[in-house]
């Protein structure tokens, strides 16, 4: 019989990036108590890794920017099928939210009059994106983290959790492991908080941590809460593409918001090509129009580099497919150019993005003021997560809520840059609102030990198997599996074989063995991690079926146009009785006039 | 393939060895590549700290060659690989296993220091004003992404473990970016004297050498903060002169909010 210790919180938050951080911040405050399970470090999280800013309508350097604006873009660059309730209160809430990071103590970079500078990214019509340098990921989870230290938080670092734990229909509490002793915990909570990130790590490529393993999508999904929008997976255009060892290190959209541009082997500026039609009256037509634009001028239209990332990844992937890639499979992103332009190239380039500046150096031997970079997509994001209630992020499970990546709907089919931090302050900060109130409004539930038992004896299976399969040849054949036939053009044969594979996933998963002892073992915790990833890659590939048509990040080569059909549903995923993935389509809400009103001025 | 052989210390607070693992070398790899690899095919219980393996979570800290480093940013063409490359833990932190340090303490010394307290906001809207000049320093303190890399190296705290009596250079960076925050009010340099015990500080600027992010640890942000302990405590007509400083810059905040 294994033993446990028992931790009780009113609140529990599973994830320690930014809408982590938040939620645990906004709980506290209400003044309940707050437990934070971290995966890693605290501080580690990979919020840490953001680049470009934070994209909120504080109209300090466009005083044209209004919530509206933000919202309408937001709409366009989801396709529509985002949920428009989270759309707008994100438009509305994010200045608040970053405004508040400035009172918690962050030091974004400043406009000539002293405020919170601003600049330019794919799909935002104005300069909307608060930043510092292109390390604005780090001074945001900085900030929170700071703030939230002396906030009575009870953080657990290099905790996992296996699974939820329910009684009845709500869920109670959670059952994780310590990584550095394997030792076995109860986190019973009145509510839980999901802010677990990304899924990354079902790819090969892809500009995610090790610990981007969809664990908070599956989690809620084996606790009976509904997945929506998982075909949408974003490639971001812009990852690194050599030497082999930093395939897929993110080179930030701030290369592009700061005049970067793309060119192909022979040179061309191959974004003028093809401009969107819902794009064509905010794209510039010219060069010359393009640079003004990232110079400030605020006649000028966008230049086509900045159009969505769902767009320009697509277009890269044409320029290699049709034989005008560079020598290592990617296309040149060339902000040395600006050579031309500007006196001081190269002391602005290196204060606007001192990150890459050092990426480049140290690890591709390239100086980016003097020579381009060759990139290629990565995977980057899942727009799709855990179905929530736009207001209170609660999920269909009561005592269940989500916030940031690992919930879905603000970004529809696709995500604009810069939303995805907004999106954390804003909806963490709901959640742990929510979250307090309904653990103030409920006692807890019953732990029921069976579950407990039967859950902890299937993690340590591993153990009783020292001579089975290696996890990480599973974890690396699965992600060779998404990456060729999931990845970002996709059609009906690849990806019913990848559902194919995916049954073999499952037996071999089931057969892993370990070596060692539960002390801090990576290949154990790689073990345990592969229900996590198999169950979103099946997820993703289900969804992205049964979308027969292209739209935002969704590509299939089978169904290259819109379909009327699909315009208006999300794809819906649960658990059904059997145990199997259910997948259908539903109605989106409809939305109310005064919204349509909005993107009808904002055409 | 060309090949490489790595000696890894594996073994936890009561012992262990350096094991040797070889493993085949491509171009731009990094110490963490290989080290990965070695986990993924040789050694599936090797444990150690990673995350972004981009230079910017500051979780794979350990030596290399003798040399902290962040694994994920030392590549293998800087090292002499004709002979075997040594990676072993941290030495300023308890070992817990292999390349796995409890860096716990460096979180507890964070908590005690004061948090940020903001002057009230400078606009009727409840923002401020800050120059870019005025944040440029803070800002550069605020690239640390706590490797620890500064603590692991400092001999304060690796030769005399004195970790009661003395923050180590991180946190005293950390005091330095509060300090210098345009819009802070707290005081802190009580603390820097007594508390975080500056004064052990002896500048050799090994701090500085090993930071990832080229912070000028020691120059801008140690010195710096010695020179407010020494006028503070040990200067009486600069602690006059300050103290009316302080007020005439508050009433400058007044007029401007007026």
């Amino acid at each position: 019989m294994p033993e446990y210790e028992t931790f009780q919180h009113d609140v529990l938050i599973i994830g320690s990036g930014g809408a982590g951080l938040r939620a645990a911040i906004e709980a506290s405050a209400a003044g309940v108590s707050v437990g934070m399970v971290c995966k890693c470090l605290l501080g580690k999280a990979h919020t840490v890794m953001a680049e470009g800013g934070i994209a909120a309508a504080l109209a300090n350097v466009d005083d044209r920017d209004n919530w509206k604006v933000h919202f309408a873009d937001t709409m366009r660059g989801g396709q529509y099928v985002n949920n428009w309730r989270m759309a707008e209160l994100h438009a509305k809430e994010a200045p608040a939210r970053v405004r508040e990071l400035e009172a918690w103590g962050a030091v974004f970079d400043r406009t000539r009059d002293g405020r919170i500078l601003q600049r330019n990214f794919g799909g935002h019509k104005y300069p909307r994106l608060a930043h510092v340098g292109d390390r604005t990921g780090l001074e945001m989870i900085r900030t929170l983290q700071d703030h939230g230290i002396h906030q009575g938080i009870d953080v657990y670092m290099e905790t996992c959790i296996v699974t939820l734990l329910k009684d009845g229909d709500r869920v109670v509490g959670a059952l994780g492991y310590d990584r550095e002793r394997g030792h076995f915990k109860i986190f019973q909570a009145k509510a839980v908080v999901l802010a677990t990130g990304g899924i990354g790590k079902a790819y090969k490529i892809t500009s995610n941590s090790w610990d981007c393993t969809g664990d908070g999508h599956s989690l809620a999904y084996h606790a009976g809460a509904t997945l929506i929008d998982m075909e949408y997976v974003q490639f971001h255009p812009t990852g690194m593409v050599w030497p082999p060892s930093v395939a897929g290190m993110l080179v930030t959209e701030g290369v592009r918001g700061e005049g970067g541009i793309l060119t192909n082997a022979d040179g061309k500026r191959f974004m003028f090509d093809f401009i969107p039609d819902n794009y064509k009256t905010q794209t510039a037509d010219n060069e010359e129009e393009g640079w003004r634009y990232t110079q400030g001028d605020k006649n000028a239209r966008r230049p086509p580099e900045l159009l969505t990332r769902d767009h320009v990844a697509r277009c890269i992937v044409r320029e290699i497919k049709e034989g005008r890639g560079t020598p290592h499979g990617g296309v040149y992103l060339d902000i040395s150019w600006i050579r031309k332009r500007l006196s001081n190239a190269e002391e602005h380039i290196k204060r606007k993005l001192p990150s890459m500046h050092h990426q480049f150096k140290a690890l591709g031997d390239i100086d980016i003021t003097k020579e381009p970079m060759e990139v290629g997509p990565t995977t980057h994001y899942i727009m799709g997560g855990v179905r929530v209630d736009a207001d209170t992020q609660m999920s269909g499970v009561p005592g269940l809520f989500a916030a940031g990546e690992c919930a879905a709907g603000i970004n529809g089919a696709n995500r604009l840059g810069g939303n995805s931090l907004s999106d954390l302050l804003v909806f963490g900060k709901r959640a742990g609102e929510f979250a307090a109130k309904f653990a103030k409004e409920n006692s807890y539930g019953k732990i029921d030990n069976d579950q407990v038992d039967r859950y902890t004896r299937e993690a340590l299976k591993p153990f009783e198997n020292s001579h089975g399969e290696n996890p990480y040849s599973v974890q690396r054949d699965l992600q060779e599996v998404m990456q060729h036939n999931v990845g970002i053009v996709r059609d009906e044969s690849e990806m019913q074989s990848a559902l194919d594979h995916s049954k073999t996933f499952w037996e071999r998963a089931a057969q892993v063995g370990v070596t060692g002892n539960r002390d801090f073992n990576p290949g154990w915790h790689t073990a345990l991690d592969l229900r996590n990833l198999l169950t979103v890659a099946e997820a993703i590939t289900h969804a992205a079926l049964e979308r027969k048509e292209s739209r935002g990040a969704q590509f299939r080569d089978d169904y290259p146009e819109k379909d009327e059909r699909f315009a208006k549903v999300n794809t819906v995923i649960r658990k059904a009785e059997d145990g199997s993935m259910e997948v259908r389509l539903e109605p989106l809400p409809e939305m109310p006039d005064y919204l349509k009103q909005v993107i009808e001025e904002n055409r | 393939m060309k090949t490489a052989v790595f000696k890894i210390w594996r073994g936890n607070a009561t012992g262990g060895e350096f094991r040797e693992y070889t493993t085949g070398v491509s171009e731009g790899m990094v110490v963490l590549d290989a080290v990965n690899h070695i986990q993924a095919t040789q050694a599936n219980d090797l444990a150690y700290r990673w995350n972004c393996k981009a230079g910017k979570c500051g979780s794979c800290s350990a030596e290399v060659n003798g040399m902290p480093k962040l694994m994920c940013m030392t590549r293998l063409s800087d090292l002499p690989l004709e002979k075997p490359v040594t990676v072993q833990p941290m030495k300023a932190f308890p070992l817990i296993k292999d390349l796995l340090t409890d860096v716990s303490w460096n979180f507890r010394v964070k908590k005690k220091i004061k948090k940020f307290k903001p002057r009230p906001p400078d606009a009727p809207d409840g923002t401020w004003r800050m120059q870019q000049e005025d944040i440029d320093r803070v800002q550069e303190f605020r690239k640390c992404i706590e490797c620890f890399l500064c603590q692991d190296v400092c001999h304060v705290l690796r030769d005399h473990g004195m970790h009661e009596k003395f923050i180590g250079p991180r946190f005293l960076i950390h005091v330095a970016a509060l300090e210098m925050h345009p819009l802070d009010t707290e005081n802190r340099v009580e603390e820097l004297r007594n508390a975080y015990g500056i004064g052990y500080c002896n500048i050799t600027k090994c701090c500085t050498k090993v930071c990832p992010e080229s912070i000028h640890i020691t120059d801008n942000g140690i010195i710096p903060l010695k020179e407010r302990v020494v006028d503070d405590f040990y200067d009486p007509l600069g602690w006059i002169w300050r103290r009316l400083k302080k007020k005439s810059d508050r009433q400058n905040v007044e007029e401007l909010k007026r």
